[in-house]
């Protein structure tokens, strides 16, 4: 009995675990589960999408406790993970808001970070064996 | 490239291939999907672009 209820705590913490992986490398979490093909697609695709909208002069919006507005897009941007520690590493994502393609790089930006999100609830359901 | 139309397209290339894969496990129901849906977003654009025509900005 007590081995059991041992056997779900570390089966919950490896799920939380491979659902942290997925979010910090967009598709490592569907690799982790032996879904290469989804996450190779996965990895392409969404990098892809966020370079593209960095590339349009998107912008990585800081946490700016007074807009609300503002701290959903930050945490949209947030999504990514790993190239949006990189974008910020190296500085780029700043936007340029006079930019002609300014509003479509958000974007691509945001949406490649909804977009992960949507990608790590997959994995959560695959770890969880209903998909 | 970077006309309203052309970033239309490749955004919904990226989210296409992003929902075929998500909802579909075998690689040919990923492709029709994922080809359906680009066509629904790409022509859903132009329809509803031209809807918005007639009416003053």
């Amino acid at each position: 009995m007590r081995a059991a209820a041992a056997d779900r705590v570390q089966a919950t913490s490896t799920t939380y675990l491979i659902c942290a992986v997925a979010w910090f490398i967009p598709g490592a979490g569907h690799l982790w589960l032996g879904r290469p093909q989804k996450g190779i697609v996965f990895l392409v695709t969404l990098t892809l999408m966020f370079a593209f909208g960095l590339w349009l002069e998107g912008r990585l919006f800081p946490f700016e406790i007074t807009q609300p507005l503002v701290i959903l897009a930050a945490i949209a941007d947030l999504g990514i993970g790993l190239p949006y520690v990189v974008a910020k590493g190296l500085g780029v994502g700043a936007g340029r808001v006079v930019a002609i393609t300014y509003e479509y790089g958000n974007t691509f930006v945001i949406v490649a970070g909804l977009l992960n999100m949507l990608v790590v609830l997959d994995a959560f359901d695959i770890a969880k064996g209903r998909k | 490239m970077t006309t309203h139309l052309g970033l239309m397209v490749i955004f919904a290339l990226f989210v296409s291939i992003v929902f075929a894969v998500l909802t579909r496990d075998e690689p040919r129901q990923q492709v029709l999907f994922g080809a359906q849906l680009f066509g629904g977003f790409v022509g859903a654009g132009i329809l509803i672009g031209w809807l918005l025509y007639p009416l003053p900005l």
